[in-house]
């Protein structure tokens, strides 16, 4: 364990939760209570499906045979779904995949879109808070970024659409595109795509409360260093000090945090998906939650866990060619 | 208070602690001390010197008292935010235990639908006090429905009100068990080092990594549970990740601490240094957490009851919200504030544990605190004149 590269380690790690949540989602729908499997090889059973034709609809549909022991049951589940067969959606009535790849991009269209605006909202904030803090505006923007950390997200999705679209009209109530519109790369279509999409990224803005303090917190820590005294000894111009000193050592830290949020927006775009009626990766896990659609539920998830573990893995190992501070691998270890 | 208060404190202590030793026999009564006070009848023998440094348990629990209770409360007392959020939050409390007892739950047909908030025309007059004029202003009642109704015609303030205890008890086991395990395990795995550290830190990872919410979501799906102590557990079952992680770093540095090296010297127990010694130290950042895992449960559990994902069988904010949702609130100007009632309950409980953990990061956090200090000392000296946290605590 001892000298492993801390990069191969984070990525075992990685590879590690990943196979976790996979085992975990495998268990849970062979023990689950009520054994779903059980009570659909029932229901197909119940439709005048023989018993032989019936279980092979079931293995289809859940990518696990049901009546196979534990441990080859769980291999094969898990070669399954590392070759893309993650079952047979009942509700959507398509394969796992296919219906995750329909919907994922509208996820990160809106996802990446949120992280970006709230993240450059909140750095600029932050760091005008920083240079006047203590400041009229420091305590304005404070009180600002404290209401928005307050502020659960989906209650600003559902004050916006209350207001925007049913009050004053100006967004469409739901949906991802207008019905009618032949989708490509004309120019209806896309305008229809990001008037849909506004609200939802509008709504990711709260987290630009948290972000702001962040990078208030690191400016005004900057700002005490003694480097700076000696940068502004030596004469250095404002703009040089500001951009090159201040603002480029208080935004690094900030990645991390940015790349975290990504996984938590994921975790978010259930509910938010759910105000809008946006037919996305969210909508598409509450439906399966909804409907008790366990494949598509299961699948749902392990991809939800896979762009997490992904967003962080890609922070931790990032982080030190952005950030040449915590370059040399020193992890935490200590 | 000022600062010159701690010394004085210090000596008050001292001379507790003599008169105390004076006439013993009175105020020392655990098992610990009786051995010494039985010896020490002759008063002013040199050997008294000797008992000045033993501590009573009284004196360990004042001083516990002190230093961990009433000088951080003292020093947050002086932040408006903390001032703000404490009364904000106790307000809650209050809602929770004496306002249940006082205002009664909500029934259908109270009164009519989408009666409007703060409505003049529904009145009562409670106690009895009939109408009564004081020349500029006519007392005829106070509001029947302060916050309006909703589509059946029940109280939404009443309604929020009954919501309150059990909000109040899944924040409350949420943050504990969260903060809870974080601590332990990020202390354990920091100390112990070695082998436990390492399978310690990959289940921690592994947490860390887990998509909160939507495995809090498929969990409450197939658990079931009703009990909000369960639930608040439930949704904090992946917050104590970060925790553990951020304990154990600061273990990390704290167990290279010449009192941590001493105690082990001494052969204290194991469990006995990380538990008594090292994680007090920690205690500022565990309070912060829990605020924030407190907001957490908040906003996870609204949001569940919101999806119609957890059963539920009292009307609570996120209840009232997808019964908002569903009776048509979006598109009816009328029914409104049936959104917006639930919406500010469960912002306003948030604003206050917000605050609360910004005030206690501000005191605590050593960054914020460096930066104070530097400026009082040598840059500007008008800061200086309006006496700040970080004066506080330079002060001691």
């Amino acid at each position: 364990m001892a000298q492993i590269d801390w990069r191969i380690r984070r990525l075992g790690q990685g590879v590690f939760t990943v196979l976790a949540v996979l085992t975990l989602s495998f268990v849970m729908i062979r023990m689950m209570p009520g054994n779903p499997m059980g009570a659909m090889v029932e229901q197909l059973r119940a439709q005048g499906i023989n018993p032989v034709r019936a279980r092979e609809l079931v293995r289809i549909r859940m990518g696990t045979d049901p009546t196979k022991p534990l441990v080859p049951a769980y291999f094969e589940y898990m070669t399954n779904f590392f070759q893309g067969e993650l079952g047979y959606s009942t509700f959507y009535q398509m394969p796992v995949a296919t219906k995750l790849a329909q919907v994922m991009p509208w996820t990160l269209f809106v996802l990446s879109w949120g992280v970006f605006i709230s993240f450059f909202t909140g750095m600029a904030v932050g760091a005008m808070m920083a240079y006047w803090e203590g400041g009229k505006l420091d305590v304005g923007f404070t009180t600002f970024a404290v209401l928005m950390g307050s502020i659960p997200f989906y209650v600003l999705a559902i004050l916006l659409l209350v207001f925007t679209s049913y009050r004053w009209g100006w967004f469409p109530t739901g949906g991802k595109v207008r019905a009618g519109v032949d989708p490509g790369m004309n120019w209806p279509f896309i305008a229809s795509m990001v008037r849909h999409a506004t609200l939802p990224i509008l709504s990711y803005l709260v987290a630009s409360g948290i972000a702001s303090l962040g990078m208030r917190g690191n400016s005004i820590r900057v700002l005490g260093e003694d480097y700076l005294r000696v940068a502004r000894l030596r004469g250095l111009s404002d703009a040089t000090i500001s951009t090159q000193y201040v603002a480029r050592n208080a935004v690094l830290p900030l990645y991390t945090t940015l790349l975290i949020s990504i996984g938590e927006m994921f975790g978010g775009s259930v509910v938010l998906e759910q105000v809008f009626q946006y037919r996305g990766l969210g909508f598409a896990f509450y439906q399966a939650l909804n409907q008790r659609d366990y494949a598509m539920m299961m699948g749902g998830f392990a991809l939800i866990t896979i762009v997490t573990v992904f967003a962080l893995l890609l922070a931790d190992l990032t982080y030190g060619y952005i950030d040449p501070r915590a370059r040399g691998g020193k992890d935490e270890s200590y | 208070m000022s600062p010159t208060d701690e010394p004085t404190d210090g000596t008050d202590a001292a001379t507790d602690l003599e008169t105390a030793m004076t006439n013993g026999d009175t105020t020392m009564t655990d098992g610990g001390s009786e051995e010494r006070m039985t010896d020490g009848g002759t008063v002013g023998s040199p050997f008294e010197v000797v008992s000045e440094y033993e501590e009573t348990r009284m004196d360990r629990y004042s001083k516990y008292y002190d230093a961990y209770i009433r000088a951080p409360f003292a020093i947050i007392w002086r932040d408006w935010r903390a001032r703000i959020g404490f009364t904000i939050v106790l307000f809650y409390l209050l809602m929770g235990t004496i306002g249940v007892e006082i205002v009664n739950p909500a029934q259908p047909l109270d009164g009519d639908s989408f009666i409007q908030p703060f409505n003049p025309n529904y009145t009562i007059q409670p106690w009895g006090i009939p109408e009564f004029s004081l020349g500029f202003w006519t007392y005829t009642g106070i509001w029947e429905f302060p916050l309006g109704t909703d589509r059946m015609g029940r109280d939404l303030f009443a309604q929020t009100v009954h919501a309150t205890p059990a909000i109040l008890k899944m924040i409350t086991a949420g943050a504990l068990f969260a903060v809870g395990t974080g601590t332990i395990i990020g202390a354990v795995a920091g100390y112990r080092g070695g082998w436990t550290d390492t399978v310690l830190s990959s289940i921690t990872d592994v947490f860390i990594n887990l998509p909160g919410f939507p495995l809090v979501m498929v969990l409450a799906l197939l658990l079931d549970v009703t009990n909000p102590y369960l639930i608040g557990v439930l949704l904090s079952v992946a917050a104590w990740g970060g925790i553990a992680r951020a304990i154990r770093s600061q273990v990390l540095t704290l167990r290279q601490e010449n009192f941590v090296e001493s105690a082990r010297a001494m052969g204290v127990p194991r469990r006995r240094i990380v538990f008594k010694d090292i994680v007090p130290h920690l205690m500022p950042y565990v309070v912060i957490n829990m605020t924030n895992t407190a907001r957490r449960v908040i906003f996870e559990a609204a949001a569940l009851y919101y999806l119609g994902i957890l059963p539920f069988e009292d009307l609570n904010w996120g209840v009232v919200l997808n019964l908002a949702q569903s009776g048509g609130a979006y598109y009816r100007p009328e029914a409104l504030h049936w959104f917006l009632v639930p919406m500010f309950a469960i912002i306003g409980i948030s604003i206050g544990l917000i605050l609360l953990g910004q005030s206690l990061d501000r005191v605590f956090n050593p960054r914020v605190r460096a930066r104070h200090e530097k400026t009082t000392v040598d840059e500007d000296g008008d800061v200086g004149s309006e006496p700040s946290t970080g004066d506080m605590i330079t002060g001691k």
